[in-house]
């Protein structure tokens, strides 16, 4: 029968032996030649358009990536969705709802109308475009228009 | 009780009562815009209620955790807390960080990064915080007479949560590596740390409500633990499957993560097993419901239903869905909102001298908020996968699939409705059992 001390030790050690292969994945996921972050094309913009992001806190309605609160739709693949709809002017019309002065009600359910600049929005596209090529496993055919083209058919 | 000092975990509580009712209201505020009543959201927009209704869930079961700690380590290190004072500055400005950081996500002030919307100079306040917290319970353990494993494994649950906040702070140009270091905090917290939290509480309670040798009780809480951090480190690997990491993720976090009910169905196993193999009799029903209650519903709650979307093939097509929602608010309520509750009603009778053990509105209490919450589990489950097939598969549009399933949150309005009743009953069964008293040291049944 197991005892105190043997049960402390399958505790302790395995907490340690998988604490580091964590550690060690996590090196090996961002090491050169693994990394699929899309990290290389972050630019001054991306970054401005990341900030903005955050700080009016849309994952708090949206998703991206897979991540937020699935009240308003999800936004990895925006660019390609509203191209789609709008006739190749979808970066114009995210534009155009980040710089409106009123909300934006698609189906009644309002979004809080943010007012930006010409330069906000641009970085707020720039960082959709940016996440948009970004490598996910998969993910990225399952929110894009074009998969659900091909689930219809 | 043992110990005056024991009874400034009464405020703890009493703050977290309040938190958990303010997070009600925002939750209904959310229900209510998801069925087209948004007419508060010049003040509310939906995003601000969202970070109101997570934020005040972590700090209300922070403040459960903290008052745990400040009832049970004085008991378990059989001396006085070392300092009643600084806990109560402690008490108050953790208080205060709440409110500023609530106050502030109403006018724009937050950080926008899911879970951790608090803003980094309010982070900052944060870590001292913890730091005066974990200061005063590790001294008094590390004074006290004895260090029972017990009191080890919960110091060292909030000990490793106040360390993993950390991650969250580092600063990212990428939104890869910030979602990637992100899930450091949170799930390292909710599926690894915060567990060794309920497992100390919990082996706690069933020390004090069965009668079972304490030997026994812990050798078994050091198997669960070990198992939640088995399953539960590399388990993180599920939050990375889509979110622009290395494949190798996909493997790694559909093992491992597929093996995070094992620790939950051992904790339910371990809880269920100890109440029948114990003789005595506390007369202090209530909180046996609610223990074991925690046990059971956090192993349907985070154990099964969260193994239902974690294996990737399936996390393909559930990711970002309300399907998370239905699996995140069992597991939430069972795991760490039930065993807050669990050690209120143990510990409030000790500390307020009132034995009101098993009235009829603390058993009503209990059943609402379960039934309540089971029903929101449902409902939040169906429309998940509606939309996943809706959306997901047949490639309908995400506001025309929203319309499709705004019923479903009608169902959960009206679950929330008996869920919040239930928490109401709870809370006038708290304030009926009025203020905490030095007169309750003799007459407490330990």
């Amino acid at each position: 029968m197991l005892s105190k001390k043997q049960a402390r030790a399958f505790f302790l050690g395995g907490t340690l032996v998988t604490f580091l292969i964590f550690i060690g994945l996590t090196i090996y996921s961002f090491s050169k030649g693994n990394d699929q972050s899309n990290h290389e094309n972050i630019t001054e913009s991306v970054v401005r358009g990341k900030m903005i992001w955050e700080s009016n806190n849309c994952m708090g309605c949206h998703t991206l990536l897979g991540e937020g609160a699935y009240y308003a739709p999800e936004l990895t693949k925006v660019i390609d969705r509203l191209n789609m709809k709008y006739n190749g002017q979808g970066e114009e019309v995210i534009k155009s709802i980040l710089m409106s002065p009123v909300p934006w009600q698609p189906n009644g359910r309002k979004m809080v109308a943010y007012d930006m600049t010409e330069q906000e929005a641009e970085d707020v596209v720039e960082f959709f475009r940016w996440i948009g090529e970004i490598d996910l496993n998969g993910f990225d055919r399952i929110v894009s228009p074009l998969a659900k083209e091909d689930n219809n058919n | 009780m043992k110990y005056k000092s024991q009874k400034v975990a009464y405020w703890f509580f009493a703050l977290s009562m309040l938190l958990l009712v303010l997070q009600l209201v925002y939750g209904f505020v959310m229900g209510f815009a998801r069925i087209g009543f948004d007419n508060l959201h010049e003040f509310v927009p939906f995003n601000t209620a969202r970070a109101v209704h997570t934020n005040l869930l972590v700090v209300w079961l922070l403040s459960g955790f903290m008052g745990a700690a400040y009832y049970i380590i004085p008991e378990e290190a059989q001396r006085e807390l070392v300092s009643v004072k600084l806990a109560y500055v402690q008490l108050i400005s953790l208080a205060v960080v709440g409110v500023v950081a609530v106050v502030g996500f109403h006018f724009n002030y937050w950080e926008g990064r899911k879970f951790l919307e608090i803003p980094r100079p309010l982070d900052f306040l944060v870590v001292i915080n913890v730091l005066l917290f974990l200061g005063l319970i590790l001294v008094t353990l590390f004074k006290g007479k004895r260090r029972t494993t017990t009191a080890l494994v919960l110091s060292m649950g909030l000990l490793f949560a106040a360390l993993l906040y950390l991650p969250g702070m580092l600063p990212f140009d990428s939104q890869v590596m910030d979602s990637f270091f992100r899930w450091w905090v949170v799930h390292l917290w909710v599926e690894g740390v915060w567990e060794l939290i309920m497992g100390g509480i919990l082996s706690f309670l069933l020390i004090k409500l069965t009668g079972v040798d304490r030997e026994v009780i812990e050798k078994w809480l050091y198997v669960i633990v070990g198992l939640t951090f088995l399953s539960g480190v590399l388990g993180t690997g599920h939050h990375y499957y889509y979110i622009g990491v290395n494949k190798i993720w996909l493997i790694v976090g559909g093992i491992f993560s597929a093996l995070e009910p094992l620790a939950f169905l051992a904790m339910a196993l371990f809880a269920v097993n100890m109440y029948r193999k114990g003789e005595k009799k506390h007369p202090n029903k209530l909180a046996l419901y609610w223990t074991l209650g925690a046990a059971i519903v956090s192993f349907v709650g985070a154990g099964l239903l969260g193994f239902a979307h974690t294996l990737p093939q399936t996390n393909l097509y559930t990711h970002g869905t309300l399907v998370t929602a239905m699996h995140a608010h069992l597991a939430f309520w069972g795991a760490y909102g039930m065993i807050v509750l669990a050690i209120i009603s143990y510990s409030l009778p000790n500390m307020t001298g009132r034995k009101l053990y098993l009235t009829p509105r603390g058993r009503a209490a209990f059943w609402f908020s379960n039934i309540g919450m089971v029903g929101m589990t449902v409902a939040f489950g169906v429309a998940g996968v509606v939309q996943v097939y809706l959306e997901r598969k047949f490639g309908m549009d995400f506001m025309a699939v929203q319309k499709e399933v705004s019923i479903h949150f009608v169902v959960l309005i009206i679950c929330a409705s008996v869920f919040t009743t239930g928490i109401i009953m709870y809370i006038i069964e708290f304030y009926k059992h009025g203020r905490p008293t030095d007169e309750a040291l003799e007459a407490s049944l330990e």
